[in-house]
């Protein structure tokens, strides 16, 4: 414990990003995320990598393309407004294949919306807020030091499968500090022989996401991409069950609503009340297997969000009808009340 | 032990400096810490709080709504947070800046002259360092002061750091006080 530094959440993100071998940072500012690219900018020199604050998001990520055409790894970062705008280069990036971390430190939204830390954008990050059959990965760490690891796995899932990983905080868990231990490089090694490093000596490499026919090309994409998602549904589902075993009732919750859910579950459990937390890592792919067992026997599940109730219908898939489901969210930066939780779950029982 | 606070002041009086110093005091003795700032449309002259929580468990929500202990430097910050400190709860008040007295009976009220005790011991831009004090010896179990004056190096920015050994006085004369 004692080794460990205060750090924020977004100044974690861009440490661990450096240590997981991350040398270019595109990016546009936005609150709640700005001491991401203000961290960037003062470290990336320092260990030989490029720092560029682009024109605009748009750019960002088209810059973000073209350093991972090349076959660096890249990160870019924005908060909900600026995602949206990110969009087109996220479907193109994952239409060519091309690896790529970026992060959203979720703001109040829909439009311009306010700078507090919400969890609106969950249907935008899971069911793709671009054009096509593609998905982003999604992880949704909770803490700071979760911030920190799962910016090291978000690297490696997405060279692993050539993908978008998308890191879902929100401008609480972007702000706040904690207490948080470095973590290691992962070391894992990926070649990249289809990057465009040079074509001296061998045939060129192309790197595009048009693919004109439909059948031998487009189609054969499709399918490839599909087949990659089923991998990652079998590999990197994430997910955390606690004091699940014994509980009449089950909170559902995932990032920063998780922690206020395990608040409620404190002081109800100290009542005596048996209730339990299941946390997604994973937004997409959803731990659905994992919560169908956390949800099994539960007398009611309860999911908060920090929204209008959007991953409430990944829960109602993934539970088809074998569970009694309640929903409470808070919109536009607010958050939920644990009282509120506690007195709806204590009701169960009544 | 989990002990949630709100520091408050105008923007400069170094509330967010107060929040770190003491998270950094308590990570340093094993206990979980979280810190969260105001943000966004705060600046110099405006008002600034932050929200900490000192525990001996991990931190579940870091949001800090009804403090066990309040910390304010200003009147604003009077006005805004003592009717939010919970019933049992600890006060603690800037009386150099601020004239009324706080009118709450079922909270420990506690007055510190921070602006006058940080001039007499070098500058009064330390003030928040004699609130500090002054909550180490309220509440021993959040911090040792050994702790805190070991944790300013790394509190403080580089390009502050000269404050530092008036600081670590104005940190004692609070504790003293």
């Amino acid at each position: 414990m004692s080794d460990k530094i205060l750090m924020k959440g977004n100044e974690v993100l861009g440490e661990a990003a450096i240590i997981a071998g991350c040398r270019y940072y595109f990016g546009y500012p936005i609150t709640p995320q700005n001491e991401v690219p203000a961290y960037m900018a003062r470290r990336l020199p320092q260990v030989d990598g490029t720092f560029l604050q682009a024109e605009s998001e748009i750019a960002a990520i088209n810059m973000v393309f073209g350093a991972s055409a090349a076959g660096a790894r890249v990160m870019t970062s924005s908060s909900s407004p600026g995602i949206s705008l990110k969009q087109e280069g996220i479907s193109y990036l994952s239409g060519a294949r091309l690896p790529a971390v970026v992060v959203n430190m979720m703001r109040g939204g829909p439009g311009l919306g306010n700078i507090a830390g919400a969890q609106g954008d969950y249907y935008q990050a899971t069911r793709g807020g671009g054009n096509g059959d593609y998905r982003t990965v999604a992880l949704a760490p909770a803490t700071v030091q979760e911030i920190a690891d799962l910016t090291i796995k978000s690297f490696d899932i997405a060279d692993k499968y050539r993908v978008v990983v998308m890191l879902m905080g929100d401008g609480f868990l972007g702000q706040m500090a904690e207490g948080v231990s470095l973590p290691e490089p992962s070391n894992q090694k990926f070649d990249k022989p289809w990057a465009l490093s040079g074509a001296e000596g061998r045939e060129p490499n192309i790197v595009a996401s048009l693919r004109l026919n439909p059948e031998d090309a487009l189609e054969k994409l499709n399918d490839e991409l599909q087949a990659t998602y089923t991998q990652i549904e079998e590999n990197e589902t994430m997910s955390e069950s606690y004091m699940t075993d014994d509980a009449d009732y089950l909170l559902v919750a995932y990032g920063m609503s998780s922690r206020i859910c395990r608040s409620a579950l404190r002081a109800l459990r100290k009542e005596g009340v048996k209730v339990g937390l299941f946390r997604p890592i994973t937004l997409w792919p959803f731990p659905e297997k994992e919560l169908q067992k956390a949800a099994e026997g539960k007398q009611k599940v309860l999911t908060v969000e920090m929204s209008a109730g959007q991953m409430l219908e990944d829960v109602k898939l993934s539970l088809n009808g074998t569970a009694d489901i309640d929903f409470y969210g808070r919109t536009a930066g607010m958050l939920p009340d644990i009282d509120e939780i506690v007195r709806r779950v204590k009701n169960y029982g009544k | 032990m989990t002990e949630k606070i709100i520091f408050a002041g105008f923007g400069g009086q170094g509330v967010l400096l107060s929040g770190k110093l003491l998270c950094i005091a308590g990570m340093r003795e094993g206990k979980y810490v979280s810190h969260i700032p105001s943000y966004g449309a705060e600046m110099r002259g405006g008002t600034a709080n932050c929200q900490v929580i000192i525990s001996d468990e991990e931190v579940a929500s870091p949001v800090v709504f009804h403090p066990d202990i309040a910390i304010v430097l200003n009147t604003p910050s009077l006005i805004k947070f003592e009717p939010r400190v919970k019933a049992g709860g600890l006060l603690i008040y800037n009386s150099s800046l601020i004239d009324e007295k706080p009118s709450r009976t079922d909270i420990t009220v506690v007055d510190i002259a921070a602006n006058d005790i940080a001039e007499e011991n070098g500058s009064s831009r330390s003030a928040n360092m004699a609130v500090i004090g002054k909550l180490l010896k309220q509440k021993p179990e959040l911090a040792s002061l050994e702790s805190t004056i070991a944790a300013l190096e790394e509190a403080v920015s580089a390009r502050n750091r000269k404050f530092n050994p008036v600081n670590e006085k104005v940190l004692k004369a609070g504790y003293a006080a």
